[in-house]
């Protein structure tokens, strides 16, 4: 894939030294997670979990550059947004663990659960945006999704309906190569994704997904866009899935190890340490303080995500409406007893 | 607010109209959105004269995107606004689907009840005046079927008026299906059920609630929309040969009046359920499982169910009218059970 005419960070620090290193030790913390949650689904302990090797600098340098107020509306692989803007580390997990907590972000954290069908998220955000103009809030929304979801209809909806209603809206597409098992290339005709704004009359930008910095400024600008009424904007962030889909496929039957080993060369952690070394802010002291910091952290949240009691029947059905139907607190107290008589809770 | 209980007359359409107006007035939450409801006021006239008073920004014409605008709705409903969404036909759901049964029904469960979708997808439904099989149908039971969703179908301008006021205030999301023959709309025969007294202010029907509109001791009508209509003029022209038809109108499918059937099947023994929906797996089969059930030992007599037979609303007229339960199938039907 070229990166040719994609927009890069500039040589003339635009962000902090300070920043950059937050930057680091945010990408490598979530990497620690990612790896260590493939390990817990390959003990049972999750379920099919999405890993986001290699796109820690999309997600971390986007999500950096909302501001608290601004709505996250995720797909399933934005563990690294979501703990950017406030959902614990805990609660990520034990989405992955099949509970409830995981949807919840603590209050303030305007974050919507993941959406896991591909793009459906994207119309979501639509709304929030339209609110928020209707509501006359300073908020804009943001809407997380991948190369494949622009090809469906969801994405070409909502992307005519923010533009043409001028909408504070960000569209975040992790350009990551392949959907599944299908790669870009066969997924669309165009070069960019971020080439399809122009039917909606919206602008779209591509950038260098694995440069956090020039994600974070490129987010920084379109959040900055939106929220002063400039409307929506479309973001392709250029990088690369390192793990399978998800740990239910295996992506050595779709892909070349050649092509893996081109983007291990590119990785964003790496560039950051060399973004840092360049400024003289990378020394083994701090790195080794950085990376003990980042296990400490995410060994906490996975004891802390196993020391859950376990999930009970209520819940099943507590949820469903607002108020419980009389129907519905029928068939709940018949599976409790069932439950209760040892019997299978199935009908 | 007053409801005083004048004899004013309103129209389906013009009652929804209403009930939307005064919940706008009331709440600067509640905003209209979909295809044609603004300057045009709604294809079947629930928006009739909104645009007008409350202007584009709360009533709000969209893009032909039903994904695009009911799942908008959906984001804005999470974000405590209180959308009111038309779906202009039922028929039209397929490419909207999605939106619908998996994140409208589902985002309260699977936030585990963090995320609330207080909002309202209004819909026209039914068939009757040759407008062919993709633009017909009720789907009554298409839509029941999936939890998470309350379904109704309200059949006077009073109930329209009532169950909308308590629809938007729902925290749920509702689905409301108003039955396009039953609008009082201009271009349509014309039907006396379409106009109705409709008090002035503000009141609200419960979403949930049958109503025994007609009381009898010798057979259970249950029908809702206009096919509860027929059942009435059906229980007229029984009562000309002696029998008490006892006829209820389902108005919302779900949540389900259970009782409210099950007490009149108690009393009268016999039951016919009518639908303009098709046969199988439809309201029909659930509302005699319900009384199968429950009231088997109540019955006298099987079970009878009229529908739509097992094929799309055709276009013809008459082949339309053949199949649509009529007010002479009800009544033949009603017959025959208490003859039985």
């Amino acid at each position: 894939m070229s990166v040719d005419s994609i927009r890069v960070s500039q040589k003339e620090p635009q962000v902090s030294t300070d920043m950059l290193q937050r930057m680091y030790e945010l990408m490598w913390m979530m990497r620690q997670l990612d790896r260590r949650a493939v390990a817990l689904q390959r003990q049972g302990r999750l379920g099919t979990y999405a890993p986001l090797e290699g796109q820690e600098a999309a997600q971390i340098g986007s999500a950096l550059a909302l501001r608290v107020q601004d709505f996250v509306f995720p797909s399933y692989r934005e563990h690294a947004v979501a703990y950017v803007h406030g959902m614990p580390l805990k609660r990520i997990l034990l989405y992955w663990n099949g509970r409830y907590d995981g949807a919840m972000p603590p209050e303030g954290v305007n974050l919507f659960p993941v959406s896991v069908p591909i793009a459906t998220q994207i119309p979501h955000a639509a709304g929030a945006a339209l609110a928020a103009k209707l509501r006359g809030l300073d908020q804009i929304a943001v809407t997380y999704f991948g190369d494949g979801a622009t090809s469906e209809g969801d994405f070409h909806e909502a992307m005519n309906f923010a533009a043409v209603m001028e909408l504070p809206l960000v569209f975040f597409c992790q350009n990551n190569g392949y959907a599944i098992s299908l790669p870009s290339r066969k997924q669309t005709k165009v070069q960019r994704i971020a080439e399809k704004a122009t039917a909606y009359g919206m602008e779209g930008v591509t950038v260098d997904g694995n440069d956090v910095i020039a994600v974070y400024l490129a987010m920084r600008e379109a959040v900055a866009k939106a929220a002063s009424g400039g409307g929506p904007t479309l973001i392709e962030a250029v990088t690369y899935r390192m793990g399978s889909h998800t740990t239910a496929d295996d992506a050595s039957r779709y892909r070349d190890a050649s092509e893996v080993e081109m983007w291990k060369a590119r990785d964003p952690i790496l560039r950051a340490e060399n973004a840092l070394r360049e400024r003289g802010a990378f020394s083994e002291e701090w790195v080794t303080q950085v990376r003990k910091h980042a296990e400490e952290i995410v060994t906490e949240a996975i004891l802390d995500m196993q020391s859950e009691p376990p999930v009970t029947l209520d819940q099943l059905f507590d949820h469903v409406y607002r108020d419980m139907p009389k129907e519905l607190a029928i068939q709940k107290q018949e599976a409790l007893s069932r439950q209760a008589k040892g019997e299978s809770v199935r009908g | 607010m007053s409801t005083s209980i004048g004899k004013r007359l309103l129209t389906g359409n013009k009652a929804l109209a209403e009930a939307i107006a005064l919940e706008m007035e009331r709440d600067d939450h509640v905003f209209v959105m979909g295809e044609d409801v603004g300057v045009y006021g709604g294809i079947f006239g629930a928006t009739e004269g909104l645009f007008a008073k409350f202007g584009a920004e709360r009533v709000r014409d969209t893009p032909i995107s039903e994904t695009g605008f009911i799942g908008a709705a959906i984001g804005a409903a999470a974000e405590g606004m209180r959308p009111i969404v038309e779906l202009m036909f039922v028929d039209f759901f397929g490419v909207c689907m999605d939106q619908i049964y998996n994140h409208m029904a589902k985002i309260h469960y699977m936030s585990g009840g963090h995320v609330k979708l207080p909002m309202v997808l209004m819909t026209a439904v039914g068939g009757g005046y040759s407008d062919a099989a993709q633009h017909s149908q009720t789907l009554y039971a298409t839509f029941a079927h999936m939890p998470g969703l309350k379904v109704v179908a309200p059949a006077t301008p009073y109930d329209l008026k009532g169950m909308m006021i308590a629809a938007i205030r729902d925290d749920n999301p509702v689905i409301f299906m108003f039955h396009k023959t039953l609008q009082g709309l201009g271009w349509m025969d014309q039907l006396d059920y379409s106009i109705g007294v409709v008090p002035e202010g503000s009141y609200t029907v419960p979403l949930g609630q049958a109503k025994v509109v007609r009381e009898g001791t010798d057979v259970t009508i249950v029908g809702i929309q206009m096919m509860m209509h027929r059942a009435v003029e059906a229980a007229k022209q029984l009562e000309a040969e002696g029998i008490q038809a006892e006829v209820i109108d389902l108005r919302s499918l779900v949540p389900l009046d259970k009782e409210t059937i099950l007490d009149s099947v108690r009393k009268t023994h016999r039951l016919l359920v009518v639908d303009e929906d098709y046969l199988s797996y439809g309201m029909t089969a659930e509302i005699a499982a319900v009384v199968a059930q429950e009231a088997l030992y109540d019955l006298e007599v099987p079970i009878a169910r009229l529908a739509v037979p097992d094929v799309p609303i055709p276009y013809s007229r008459p082949l339309e009218q053949a199949i649509i339960p009529s007010v002479e199938a009800i009544f033949t039907a009603a017959r025959q059970l208490v003859q039985m």
